[in-house]
């Protein structure tokens, strides 16, 4: 059993890498691009009987700060 | 003045903190992040700048789960002194012992440099030292200094008059130019420059010692 978990910056919070990714593929001539976010992706390899809730804990405690990131489970 | 500075593995500037506070006439005890207990007596735990665990996942946050992190919440909530600085702030932060967060460098560089700091409230045993508007010359050593939080909590820090610190000329995007800030009963501190580095004159400057000094005179070993 497997979980992915991702995190982004909040809507609202400027995400200076982002920008930086946006100038640069403007720069290479990929147009079209108005917005880039990064944010993180991290695989949890679970025991059988971890639940989604269980990530969620572990989300809201340690792998995303919620004053800046949202998150979100995908159970594989 | 019995001072604890926290040590985890990263830290960089656990012995510079160490050395100003023994300036200011303090006691020191080092503290690994490993610790489960404080020493008993200490007035003030010192969360140092440096780069705990890595900066692994974001700055300050495996720190903040670590067991001696426990016993500095528990410090700061029967009403003990802590202050954070640089890394230590952002440790401050991710325990919640302070609002926000620290967001990257809007410039996205590591900035290393002597800025203009304003302080921008006396009115802590922290700032006591300094008159309140008077700009002072502190180094900025960070890639993650960009201070963020909701419009309410700014609003609300600024209201409270717990903005401690702020910056001339904002290097890394802070909101409100915030460098430091403290917490609602006005014994917590978190900041981004490094008082520390400017604590005697082979730094260059000592405008860092009146900091470590008001915390002396405030916390007197009974």
């Amino acid at each position: 059993m497997k979980a992915r978990v991702h995190v982004m910056l909040k809507n609202g919070v400027l995400d200076p890498q982002g920008e930086a990714v946006r100038h640069a593929l403007g720069a290479m001539g990929f147009d079209g691009v108005k917005g880039v976010r990064q944010g993180k992706v991290i695989e949890l390899d679970l025991d059988a009987g971890v639940t989604e809730a269980d990530v969620e804990a572990m989300c809201e405690k340690l792998l995303a700060n919620t004053v800046i990131e949202s998150y979100s489970v995908e159970m594989i | 003045m019995h001072a604890a500075v926290v040590v985890f593995p990263g830290s960089n500037c656990d012995r510079d903190l160490a050395v100003a506070f023994e300036a200011a006439g303090a006691k020191v005890s080092m503290v690994w992040h490993k610790d489960t207990e404080l020493p008993s007596g200490v007035d003030i735990v010192g969360v140092p700048g440096g780069f705990s665990y890595g900066d692994y996942l974001r700055c300050g946050a495996i720190a903040a789960n670590s067991p001696i992190c426990r016993e500095v919440a528990a410090h700061a909530e029967r009403g003990g002194y802590v202050m954070g600085i640089c890394n230590g702030f952002q440790v401050l932060t991710e325990t919640g012992l302070l609002p926000g967060a620290l967001l990257r460098n809007a410039g996205l560089k590591y900035i290393c440099k002597t800025v203009g700091l304003k302080v921008a409230t006396s009115d802590s045993d922290f700032t006591s030292g300094y008159n309140a508007g008077a700009v002072i010359d502190i180094p900025i050593a960070h890639h993650d200094g960009n201070y963020y939080a909701d419009s309410d909590t700014i609003t609300e820090l600024l209201a409270e008059d717990r903005v401690a610190f702020t910056y001339e000329d904002n290097p890394n995007g802070a909101q409100a130019d915030i460098a430091g800030i403290l917490s609602a009963n006005r014994r917590v501190l978190g900041m981004m420059p490094h008082p520390e580095r400017r604590a005697d004159p082979v730094h260059g400057g000592t405008d860092g010692v009146a900091l470590f000094r008001a915390l002396a005179g405030a916390l007197v070993t009974a």
